[in-house]
Order: C-alpha cells, then structure tokens, then sequence
C-alpha cells in the first residue's frame, strides 16, 4: 500500500514527466551506443580463437599489452596523435581571425551571410571534397598540371601528396568551419563596452585584446579545439585517399584488424586505447584551461 | 583603415574554403577523361554519362530511404529529449542528455565499429535498416541541438493560457506547441537528412552489399575513367545541399521571428 502511495505521488512530479519524456531518446542512446561500447570494452579482455570470428572467453591483458607495447602500434597511435594535434593547432589559429572579424568588424545583418557563406562548404559531401584534394595535389593534379602549363616547372612536384602535410592540410580544411562557430559565438557573448573599458583605463588595444578579448574568448576556443581534435584523430577517409594508404592513423588499424585480420580482440582493444588517448588529451586541454572556462553569471 | 586587414584574410579564408569545391563544375564540364589543366573545352556528356549507370541509381534510391528515414527518426528522438530537457527539472538530466549527445563527440569510427560488432555477434544481416540505426543515433544529436533552440524560444506563458482556457495538455501540444516549434522540426528534418546522406564511415561498415551513395562514390574514385562522371555527381549534390540549406536557413530565421527571438546565426 505504502509503496502504491509513494508510486502515485512519483507519478505526478516533475521530474516524472521528464524521465518519461525522455525515455525513449534514452534507451535508443543506451540501446544502440552504450551497449555496443561495453561490448568492445569486454571484447577487449578476450582472447582471439583460432577459426574465424570465434572468441575464446579467457580474460586477458595480452590485447592491451601489444597495444601499447608493439611498435608499429604506437607508432600509429603517435601518427594519429600528432596528425590531429598539428589539424587542431593549424585549424583553430587560422580560424580565430576570421571568427573576430564576423563578431567585431561585420555589421550585424550581414553576420548570418557570413556565418552561412562559412557553412557551406561543411554540408558538402566530406568524401568529396577529401578526394578533391587529391586532385589538386596528385601526381597530373591540378598543382602540377597548372604549374607545369605556366612553364613554371618542368617536372611534377611528387612531395605535395601522399605524406603527413598533405593529410593534415586536407583535414584542416575539413573541419574549419568546425572552428570558426564556438570561437564566433564566445566572442558574440563579450559585451563591448569591456573593451571601451579597458582603453580607457589605457590599455593599447593589443593589450586589452590579449588581456580583456582573449581570455573571454578562451571557451570558444577551447570548444573549437575539442570538436576538431576528437573526431580527427579517429579519421578514416583521409589517410586511406591521401594518404595513399601508406600511412594509415588508428581509425585504418581498427578496421584492418577487426575485419581484414579478424583479429576482434585486438581491434577492441586498439579502438578503446584510441578512446583512452582522446579523452585523456580532451580532460587535460580543459583542465590547463579551467581558469577561463569558470563562468562568470 | 581598422579591420580592413582582417576582411582581406576572412576573404582569403573563404576563398580558401571553397577552392576545392570550385573545382567540381570545372571539371564535370571538362571534356577530358583527365582532371588536369589546360582544359580542352565544354561538354555536358559526364552528365549524360550518369543515367547509364544502374549501380548509381540503387545507391541513390538506397541513400534516400536511409536519409528520409533516419531523418525522421532522429527528429522525433530529438523532439522527446530537447522537449524533456527544455521543460523539465530531474535528477541525472544532465548525464542522460550528456549520454544522448556523446556521438557528437565519438570518433564515428568507433561508433560503426561497435555497432558492427554488436550485429556481427548476434548474427544480424547488414542491410539498409541497420545503417538506418546508425545514422539516426548520429543524427539525434545536431537534432536535439536544433530543437532545444526552438523549445527554448517558446513562450511558456502561451502553453499556459491554453491550459487556463480549457485545453489538455495534448491539445494543447497540438495546437499551440507544435506550430510554434514546426521551423525548428524542419530545419532538424533537413539537418538530419544532409547529415545521413553524406554519412560515409557507418555506411560503409554497416551497409553489407546494399551500396549508398557515398559508399558508391567511394568505390568508383579507384577507377580514373570513372572521375569526370563522380565530378558531374559531386556537382549536383553540391547544389543539392546548397538549395536544402537554403531552405533550412529560411525556416529557421522565419521560425525565430514567429517566436519573437533575436537571431544569433548558424546552425549548431
């Protein structure tokens, strides 16, 4: 009877409607992304049998000590690491101008144009515009083939595809607009008269930049870099057309060793460790910035 | 003169955005079977070329059932949780909302992967509807994030009124609440089935046999005598996404102006 009581009165909270409403978005999420996650995290403690797709049910550390101790693993780890940390860094500086100049120097019916003539390029095809790439740096490429109908060169470039620099070129253009909107809406929020502040306690307007603009923009900016570092670092696309192939990131070794090798354990194991690297390099960028990120109300 | 530094990078920036992509219609009107310069004249034939291609047409025919149903899929989950977290006070809100979005920051590698594993191991066949799972729990996120701007623009006291005159609380979400939100809906319905159609990695794992558009794009650009007809395709789709946004943008600015609110610009 008590328990009934305490049931109709659940029934007709708040937070009762909200748990029902909720409900169904919920258990998709927990159906489909919590469950398969926990899946390869378990995988990734078992052993890989002999014939295919069978996994022997031993628990075992061995996946993660290849992982991690193997060098051609980590070698792809670092690639991958660094391939994303050089996208962010190049992503992120080339965009904080373009977003200052929309929120500072647009007027103000002009800044949806702007914001839109950025985004464009975002909802074309990814696939399309990764493999355009290589056809403005491959081999009878447009580069070559421009520079060489000039008279320019006589021979055609080969170091411009194929390597690091053009992978981390063409995921830098992928995700720019990734980068512009946090950075744009942070500085929208920074209320102006801050600035008339701060020049008129004297400040050069390159100090009250670096010590009154910045320091309010940092969230943006921290946003910015997190949607860019997370997402390249798992890239697939890339390194296979780019890339030739030859230089394969973690997202490459997942798939090879899941299906080509069918090696599940194995390809857990290295898709949990990339997990492992983006979050942790997620939590330290935050917390290294936590004195900008506390939210003055 | 300030600022005018700045304006010349920002454009450079923007020319840089679209240089690859200007490339597209350049060389889908090429007539060369060569992506390079000089360019040896007008043609229309790579168009042309497209509609004899029958693995094309049941790519495309796959990508549209995909991306209509995905799209509407992720927009009514979307509905229920920007409406819940719009709405509603309860404890853990913000882990289940946390958990909703986690795909928006989720290699989507991983995320096929996972999926794959998880259908592999219980012995599912890849087909359409399996992609169609993946995408709508990659497009729920951008559709939530659309629809709790709608949710949160909406004045409460409207909702009250019809509850004071007479109404239920279902009615009420018929009458009042769904019109004043139905921009928001459309804009996250267009969101979301741009998203799904260009989605390549969870296709590409999840498909089986069944090709989509992407997958098939992906598959041809092996072959160089395919390219200048993957160009004339890439064109088209770039108007395409061009003309959706377009109406995306208007139903979302028309949407703020119904509810009263300032526009901040942009989709996310």
């Amino acid at each position: 009877m008590e328990e009934k009581s305490w049931w109709d009165r659940f029934r007709r909270t708040e937070a009762f409607a909200g748990y029902t409403l909720i409900s169904p978005t919920a258990l998709y999420a927990l159906l489909l992304l919590v469950a398969p996650l926990a899946t390869i995290l378990a995988y990734s403690f078992l052993t890989d049998g002999d014939s295919v797709t069978r996994l022997v049910w031993e628990f075992t550390f061995d996946n993660y000590i290849t992982t991690w101790t193997q060098p051609i693993y980590r070698a792809v780890m670092m690639r991958s690491l660094s391939v994303s940390m050089m996208v962010t860094a190049v992503t992120v500086i080339l965009a904080f101008p373009v977003a200052y100049y929309v929120s500072f120097h647009v007027a103000p019916d002009r800044k949806s144009l702007w914001l839109f003539l950025i985004t464009i390029p975002f909802w074309t095809s990814y696939l399309i515009r990764v493999f355009l790439w290589k056809v403005i740096l491959g081999y009878n490429g447009v580069i070559n083939s421009g520079l060489t109908s000039l008279g320019l060169i006589d021979e055609p470039l080969t170091f411009i595809l194929y390597n690091v620099n053009s992978i981390v070129l063409t995921l830098a253009h992928a995700y720019a607009p990734f980068a512009i909107l946090p950075i744009f809406v942070a500085l929208e929020k920074i209320d102006r008269s801050l600035l008339e502040a701060g020049q008129d306690l004297g400040e050069s307007r390159i100090m009250t930049f670096w010590r009154v603009t910045l320091p309010l923009a940092m969230p943006g900016v921290v946003a910015a870099v997190l949607i860019v570092l997370i997402p390249t670092i798992g890239d697939y696309v890339t390194p296979q057309l780019i890339g030739g192939g030859k230089i394969p990131m973690i997202a490459n070794l997942i798939q090879s060793q899941m299906l080509d090798q069918d090696n599940r354990p194995l390809g857990s194991a290295l898709a949990v460790s990339a997990m492992l690297i983006v979050t942790v390099v997620a939590l330290a960028f935050v917390l290294l910035n936590a004195r900008f990120l506390r939210v003055k109300k | 003169m300030k600022g005018q530094g700045l304006r010349l990078y920002a454009i450079l920036y923007l020319i840089f955005l679209y240089a690859p992509i200007v490339l597209l219609p350049i060389f889908a009107f090429n007539d060369a079977t060569i992506i390079s310069f000089p360019l040896r004249g007008f043609t229309t034939k790579w168009f042309a070329a497209l509609a004899d291609l029958p693995t094309l047409h049941l790519a495309l025919k796959n990508s549209l059932i995909i991306a209509v149903s995905s799209s509407v899929l992720a927009t009514t989950l979307g509905i229920f949780a920007a409406r819940a977290s719009t709405r509603y006070e309860f404890p853990g809100k913000g882990g289940l909302m946390g958990l909703i979005m986690l795909p928006l920051v989720l290699p989507e590698v991983i995320v096929a992967m996972s999926l794959l594993m998880v259908l592999l191991g219980i012995g599912i066949d890849l087909a359409i509807w399996t992609v169609i799972l993946g995408h709508t729990l990659i497009c729920t996120p951008f559709a939530i994030a659309i629809l709790s701007a709608a949710f949160q623009s909406l004045d409460k006291s409207l909702e009250e009124a019809a509850y004071d005159l007479g109404e239920s609380k279902l009615s009420t979400f018929r009458l009042i609440t769904l019109p004043l939100v139905m921009p928001g809906i459309i804009s996250s319905l267009l969101i979301s089935f741009t998203i799904s159609l260009d989605e390549f990695i969870i296709a590409f794992f999840l498909a089986g046999s069944e090709p989509t558009l992407p997958v098939y794009i992906y598959s041809q650009l092996r072959f160089p005598k395919q390219i200048p007809a993957i160009m004339a395709l890439g064109t088209i789709l770039v108007a395409l996404s061009v003309l959706l946004l377009t109406i995306a943008e208007y139903f979302r600015r028309r949407g703020l102006k119904k509810t009263g609110a300032k526009d901040t610009g942009g989709f996310l």
